[in-house]
């Protein structure tokens, strides 16, 4: 197989695989009565009624990891070309990236310092 | 001509259109791949359940079919017949594509697990960093389910699980860098070949217990079944489904754990290999399967004995522990691979158990020591706290004494 059809095939899963779990969604849509009212599609809450706007104001430490997160998800994406060449490289290629995991580390305690990752 | 392994070639050759025969072939590859973890996971649930029932000292599903085997089946015709209700106010499109994406997002994965030398979906250059891209997918179906359903439960349980999967990703990703490092290459195949001397297992067992962890963590199952957490936010983000499409997160999240395990099969304990695997591609196979079973039981073990963490625990466990621990683990991994490589203690002939020898040991010694460091330090630390909390707590005490005249 070429690298084309590599890439072939995950196009094709890409289209099929969410159209087969959603095989059994449609099924259950014909065999399933459908008798919607009122109260039955209301608002699940312990059955009190809700009150107010569903999406509130949210904390802000979960804006806060997705912030430390993404950081780190992009220096991960520039570490994966370092360990897939490393066992032809030399010693310098060890130091480059401890230099880059050192910097990626200081980004985590300095969050760390900042409170950035304390809960309350 | 072969004309299962090589269907495209056998069908053009039979006078049809090349490019038609190519698409047929690669349709048919897509079909098998994506149907048959579908069916896996139907016996799964049932694997799931009895296991748990065992744990907790009762028998579990016995009475449909023989041990209970067709009890599945059974729930599958019972949650065809449910209604499907769509609550009012929700976001109709991405309330309904939430379920079949996040079962997508599990078996977009089984695209590049090699069966067999010979079996392999998709056989990606990029393979490794594949199965992070797309099981990453399902934060996104969490997000669109919670966000969608107009409902505050689901919102707070969604808000939560975006949080846990991020976070743990990161320690994920660290831990798959190890194995592409020893590996040098990030096709799965590779990887697999890669460990016919030696399973990373061994040489980095750190790298395989992060993965494990994170794996876990990643299915939102206990101890980090925040998402879920019945008894705090009734059930999640998936508060407001019902019928099949509940049904849907449930099989996502069933075939995730089991996934996990084939992807700790593949990156850690040798994927399909094992004797005669090349003479008859059905034992690689069996053997991947195999050893997956083995990291699932772990995993349900797991489940079933640890209690749950409470959010800030849980993130604490991931930030303040498992990440330093894998980037210490990606740095003395890195740094003693150099040191072999330049002693000339690697092995001529990676594919040699014996000649592996020296180097694996050298790697389990740089285990131990990241293993050592991380948990003197985390020791230091708690008792560092726990100091600063009795202190406070004397304080306290001896001000209430004060203030009262003792």
């Amino acid at each position: 197989m070429n690298v084309l059809n590599e890439w072939a095939f995950i196009g094709v899963f890409f289209l099929l695989a969410p159209l087969l779990p959603a095989l059994p969604i449609v099924l259950g849509g014909v065999f399933a009565p459908h008798k919607p009212n009122a109260i039955k599609t209301d608002t699940y809450e312990c059955g009190v009624e809700t009150v107010g706007n569903t999406w509130v104001q949210f904390k802000v430490q979960y804006y806060l990891y997705g912030l430390i997160f993404l950081v780190f998800d992009v220096e991960m994406v520039f570490l994966f070309p370092w360990a897939l060449a490393y066992k032809q490289l030399d010693f310098f290629a060890f130091g480059a990236g401890l230099l880059f995991i050192f910097l990626l580390t200081d980004a985590l305690f300095y969050a760390w310092g900042k409170n950035a990752l304390a809960w309350d | 001509m072969d004309c299962i392994n090589q269907l495209a070639q056998c069908l053009s050759a039979g006078g049809m259109d090349s490019g038609l025969a190519e698409f047929i072939s690669i349709f048919l590859g897509v079909t098998l791949t994506a149907t048959f973890p579908l069916l896996v996971t139907i016996l799964l649930i049932w694997v799931e359940r009895k296991f748990a029932a065992r744990i907790q000292d009762r028998i579990g599903p016995n009475r449909v079919g023989p041990f209970g085997l067709l009890q599945p089946l059974a729930d599958v015709v019972k949650l065809l017949g449910k209604e499907n209700i769509t609550p009012q106010g929700a976001d109709k499109p991405i309330y309904n594509f939430a379920p079949p994406l996040m079962v997508a997002s599990v078996l977009l994965i089984w695209a590049v697990v090699p069966f067999s030398p010979y079996h392999i979906g998709s056989d990606l250059e990029i393979g490794a960093l594949y199965t992070i891209a797309v099981a990453s997918i399902g934060t996104l179906a969490v997000m669109m389910a919670g966000w969608a359903s107009n409902n505050k439960y689901a919102l707070l349980g969604a808000f939560r699980v975006v949080a846990q999967l991020i976070s743990y990703e990161v320690p994920l990703a660290m831990a798959i860098l190890v194995p592409v490092m020893l590996a040098g290459s990030m096709s799965m195949q590779d990887i697999v070949t890669a460990q016919y001397g030696m399973w990373f297992m061994f040489s980095a067992p750190v790298a395989a217990f992060l993965f494990f962890i994170s794996s876990q963590a990643e299915t939102g199952r206990a101890p980090f079944d925040l998402l879920e957490a019945e008894s705090e936010l009734v059930a999640g983000f998936n508060i407001e489904y019902s019928g099949m499409k509940f049904a849907m997160f449930f099989a996502g999240e069933f075939m995730h754990v089991f996934t996990n395990g084939v992807l700790m099969a593949v990156f850690f304990s040798g994927g399909w290999l094992g004797p005669f695997a090349e003479q008859a591609p059905i034992l690689g196979a069996i053997y991947l399967l195999g050893k997956a079973s083995v990291w699932y039981m772990l995993s349900l073990w797991l489940r079933n004995s640890v209690p749950r963490l409470r959010i800030d625990q849980m993130m604490n466990f991931n930030w303040k522990f498992l990440v330093p621990m894998s980037i210490l683990n990606l740095v003395v991994t890195a740094f003693l691979l150099q040191v072999i490589k330049q002693a000339g203690l690697g092995p001529a002939d990676a594919g040699n158990f014996l000649q592996n020898i020296p180097q694996t040991l050298i790697l389990l010694l740089g285990n131990g020591f990241v293993a050592y460091v991380m948990l003197s330090w985390a020791r230091s630390k708690g008792r560092a706290a726990r100091a600063a909390d009795e202190a406070k707590k004397m304080n306290a005490a001896t001000a209430a004494s004060v203030a009262v005249g003792d």
